[in-house]
């Protein structure tokens, strides 16, 4: 008993009392999703959307329980056969899995079904921690950059075949966890290059600017820098290959399959086809946009209401939060968002076993990239991918893989006091 | 080596969330377009068009109405039939036509209504009514167009249409939109205002799909429509159907006013058409239709052909010179026919006999009395100040001026002022040789028929009327017309002068037009011939009856149908016979006016 007295005061209770903030708001957003001024339904009606979700919401506080009451000990010893379960599960969902909307993501018995690329994450996760846990990984050599994007790579392929490329994509949110560990920093500007140049590439007309530019910008670093040249070779070829990298670029796009290259052109071009593939992000706009600065009032909102935006309840559910809270609304929940990821990286530099705090820095990873994406695809900064809101969307999946990975993580917090491990 | 990079993190975390709030900012406070376009979305205003205001006739019989007219809706999503061969004979459809416009529905939309039946009757929609609730996503709405049972008083009623760009445009106010109806012409575009009642307004959300979900705002901005006003009209429609069927196959007017009020009790312009082409759905075609008749039905005659008055004049320069004592019942002259052209009647006559044989040279003379009262020793100023004196006194009359009735587009006619001739022949170059024709309603002058059925009435009422006017009562108040046509106005001659005018009238029917006496009835006529350059001339007759307490007063245009006495003094007698007695005592005379054909 002693022992429990101690991790419970361990407990970090803000970063729980803002869980449960952005749950209650989600809550509260789903029932105005489907709220229907003439036919109302009480927000507890189990025969809509809320009242399944009040289901959820109930299951995931019994998970949050067995997570708190378990031995810390287990996820660590569990990782290897957790991560090989939902890999077997993602394998064989499309062969025992039900089809939603063409797509065969989720299995299970009758009315309980789960998605397993959803929980695959904190089983990635929790094999990263441990894999790294090993005092001889070190990012910066070649070797074990390698084995850790095996470790991530094997669920994106499976995921990919589903195929969910939304769901493969967060995967990618493991670089931000790599950062913090170590990876070499040449990789990230690379990345941020080739994102930059694409993002310039698709948005501008004329390929010869951008052309220009690239030989502009090689040549101010050619001649800030020292002269020699082996330097001025390289730098020559790294501007060779972004133009021909550009070149391409619109080659690839135009390989992809139809959907996918709309909604990226719309991102440059929201009126292209407002009714058609502009859709989604044209009506997720009005109804953010018309929600002002204090919104329309709880309830009081016509456009997600009436079905003008689509997957209003699941990965357009902040549509909702915009039109009936406005802009103070969506700052309220912008903050607490915010400051749930500062106070997690927190958490996890107070850390002190590597386990911990590569876990913790994945559950950062992870929300992060979900709640950057999804927002900034309701406001059309970022093209269409089906990712829900972390604790807000519709779903029992979401929201049980959400808690399952932030509470394995508030579990390790508290007992990093006996967790005691080799730092580096 | 990496001490930093949790900093690093913090810092993206705290960028990106001040880049979505500013994204958010820029949509949600800075650019109010969203708003608008959200509206746009879910907000549908729908207008709730007011039944037209009735017109009805002096008695009380229905002029124009609203047809309701049913369209029985689908909403494919709803619908659902098990027997569709039960189902097609109820609703009086073949299969076919029931398959294709499922079909078209269903390629519309699935939730929203579409047509399968249009323009169901009432006689049709009371038939299928109690069959309706068998079968779910079948609703019916109504619309309305106008009818009138009686084909009768097309011009007089006018018609409704849509609204064109000008009026939107002058309708400052911005009631109309476009598709609206309004009245075009006639009594609908005259008491428009009142007839159209107020649009109702109700604002409903609307789903993606059209689907409606309820009011807006509770209804908050909703406003409920309300009917338009009723009116009374001054017609008899029996009158002006009986008119109407005289004057079939003749080109004219006929004009017939109740003397003490002005009210108008038939306004019939032939050739007419039938009120029930220019309605509904056929209005385009069958509009273009009539417009290009080249016997013009859609020409307005009563208020808008202009005619010289002719002989009928001469009773008001009778009257004239009375007032002016320049004439008295015995002033006598002599048929001097090297003045003017006349006929054979005793000579010399005084001015009962001038009357009762419309003696031209009589109203020469006596013209000329009026004119030149050597009041300026120069002819031509003299006759330029006796003109316009003259003028003024036969404008007061309601000649040469628009009685300003409840009608647009109404001619004004023209008596000519000294200024006309000044323009015409030059200043002090003209005198009463050049218009003496005036002296006999000939010449430059001109009026409408409805100015000479007042002209009736002024002798009837010896010396007085009431404009005339087609509507008595607004929501059956009376009060509620135009104080003018409540107003009586005075010509200016006095009453006693009136005695001697109607005494002629009487004895003139048995001059001129024997055959408008009628019997047991005493009615006061005179015949005029309205000068036709292109034809044969323009037969018109004014009469009011009876003559001791008048409750008509006509004037009847027969175009190109002779001498007045024949065509227009038969049809304005039997029309008198008609008001007063309800009925037609003289078959042959009915008979003749029908088989007149003058077009």
């Amino acid at each position: 008993m002693r022992q429990d007295d101690l991790y419970i005061n361990k407990i970090d209770w803000l970063t729980i009392f803002i869980y449960a903030a952005l749950v209650c708001i989600g809550w509260f957003n789903i029932y105005a999703a489907v709220y229907d001024e003439q036919a109302a339904k009480s927000i507890f009606d189990f025969s809509i959307n809320s009242g399944k979700q009040l289901v959820w919401i109930g299951t995931a506080v019994v998970l949050i329980t067995l997570i708190m009451v378990a031995d810390y000990r287990l996820f660590e010893n569990l990782s290897l056969i957790l991560y090989g379960i939902f890999l077997f599960l993602i394998l064989i969902t499309p062969y025992v899995g039900k089809e939603v909307n063409g797509q065969i993501l989720s299995i299970g018995f009758g009315n309980f079904r789960i998605q397993p690329a959803e929980f695959a994450k904190f089983a990635t996760a929790l094999t990263l921690a441990k894999y790294m846990e090993r005092p001889s990984v070190d990012l910066s050599q070649p070797k074990y950059q390698m084995q850790v994007l095996l470790i991530i790579m094997i669920p994106v392929i499976l995921i990919c075949l589903q195929p969910d490329y939304g769901s493969a994509m967060i995967y990618s949110a493991f670089f931000i966890m790599l950062y913090r560990e170590g990876m070499p920093q040449k990789y990230y500007a690379l990345a941020l290059t080739m994102i930059a140049i694409s993002l310039l590439a698709l948005g501008i007309e004329n390929n010869l600017y951008l052309v220009g530019g690239i030989v502009l910008v090689i040549v101010l670093i050619i001649f800030l820098g020292k002269k020699n040249i082996g330097r001025i070779i390289s730098l020559c070829l790294i501007g060779l290959f972004a133009i021909a990298y550009s070149y391409s670029l619109d080659y690839v796009v135009s390989k992809l399959p139809q959907h996918h290259q709309n909604r990226i052109m719309v991102l440059f071009n929201p009126d292209l086809d407002p009714l058609g593939v502009g859709w989604n992000v044209t009506q997720s706009k009005i109804a953010i946009g018309s929600g002002g600065f204090l919104g329309k009032g709880y309830l009081e909102g016509t456009q997600t209401k009436f079905d003008f935006v689509p997957e209003q309840h699941t990965d357009f559910i902040f549509c909702t939060l915009g039109e009936e809270f406005g802009w103070v609304g969506s700052m309220v929940v912008i903050f607490l968002f915010c400051a749930l990821l500062i106070r997690l990286i927190m958490l996890a530099e107070r850390q002190k076993n590597r386990f911990s705090r590569v876990y913790g820095y994945c559950v950062v990873s992870i929300l992060m990239f979900h709640f950057t994406i999804n927002i900034a695809m309701t406001i059309g900064l970022f093209p269409v991918i089906g990712i829900p809101l972390p604790f807000f969307s519709y779903g029992g999946s979401s929201l049980w893989s959400f808690t399952i990975l932030l509470f394995i993580f508030i579990k390790l917090d508290s007992h990093r006091i006996q967790l005691l491990g080799r730092m580096n | 080596m990496n001490e930093k990079r949790p900093i690093v993190l913090i810092i993206v975390v705290a960028l990106i969330g001040v880049i979505l709030l500013t994204k958010l900012f820029l949509i949600q406070v800075a650019d109010d377009s969203f708003l608008k376009r959200a509206e746009r979305n879910a907000v549908q205003r729908l207008v709730d068009h007011p039944y037209r205001g009735l017109i009805y006739d002096r008695t009380g019989k229905i002029l124009v109405y609203n047809n309701p007219l049913f369209d029985l809706m689908i909403i494919p999503k709803e619908f659902s039939v098990k027997d569709t061969t039960r189902f097609c004979e109820i609703f009086n459809i073949t299969k076919e036509h029931l398959i294709e416009s499922y079909t078209a529905a269903r390629k519309y939309s699935s939730v929203k209504p579409s047509p399968l039946i249009k323009q169901i009757s009432t006689t049709e929609f009371a038939k299928i009514q109690d069959f309706l609730i068998d079968y779910p996503g079948l609703f019916v709405t109504t619309r309305s167009v106008r009818s009138y049972p009686q084909p009768v008083a097309a011009n007089a009623l006018g018609y409704i249409g849509e609204i064109s760009g000008r009026q939107l445009e002058r309708d400052t106010a911005k009631y109309y939109r476009q598709g609206d109806f309004v009245g075009l012409a006639g009594l609908e575009g005259f008491y428009e205002k009142e007839l159209r009642g107020v649009k109702g307004v109700k604002y409903k959300m609307v789903n993606v799909r059209g689907v409606d979900k309820g009011s807006f705002k509770n209804g908050d901005y909703d406003t409920t429509s309300v009917a338009g006003i009723n009116l009374t009209s001054t017609i008899d429609l029996e009158l002006q159907r009986y008119g109407e069927m005289l004057m079939a196959g003749k080109v004219g007017s006929v004009v017939a006013i109740e003397p003490k009020t002005g009210e108008i009790l038939a306004m019939i312009s032939a050739p007419t058409y039938d009120p029930n082409l220019l309605t509904g759905s056929k209005f385009g075609t069958n509009y273009l239709a009539l417009n290009r008749d080249d016997k013009l039905p859609l020409y307005n005659r009563p208020i808008m052909a202009t005619y010289p008055p002719g002989s009928i004049f001469k009773i008001v320069q009778s009257l004239i010179g009375l007032q002016m004592g320049i004439l008295t019942p015995n002033t006598t002259y002599a048929c001097n026919r090297s003045l003017v052209a006349c006929h054979n009647h005793p000579s010399p006559v005084n001015l009962f006999g001038a009357i009762r044989n419309s003696c031209n040279p009589y109203y020469h003379q006596a013209y000329r009395a009026m004119i030149n009262r050597e009041v300026s020793s120069n002819t031509f100023k003299d006759t330029k100040i006796g003109l316009d004196e003259w003028r003024e006194k036969v404008l007061a009359f309601g000649l040469g001026g628009s009685l300003g009735l409840d009608m647009y587009n109404e001619k004004s006619g023209s008596i000519p002022s000294s200024s006309y001739y000044d323009r015409v022949y030059g200043e002090g170059r003209w005198k009463y040789s050049t218009i003496y024709s005036l002296s006999i309603g000939q010449g430059e002058m001109m009026v409408t028929p409805i100015q000479m059925a007042n002209l009736a009435a002024i002798f009837a009422n010896k010396g007085y009327y009431y404009p005339p006017h087609l509507i008595k009562a607004i929501d059956g108040d009376p009060n509620k017309i135009k104080s003018e046509f409540r107003t009586r106005k005075d010509v200016g001659v006095d009453a006693h002068h009136f005695d001697l005018i109607q005494d002629a009238m009487a004895e003139a029917i048995y001059g001129t037009a024997a055959r408008a006496a009628i019997p047991d009835i005493k009615i006061a006529g005179k015949t005029g011939t309205a000068q036709n350059p292109h034809g044969e001339d323009h037969s018109v007759f004014v009469a009011f009856a009876p003559k001791d307490d008048p409750k008509i007063a006509i004037a009847v245009y027969v175009e190109n149908a002779g001498w007045g006495g024949r065509a227009a003094a038969s049809t304005a007698s039997l029309m008198i016979e008609k008001y007063i007695r309800g009925e037609i005592t003289r078959p042959a005379l009915e008979e003749y006016v029908l088989a007149g054909k003058f077009m």
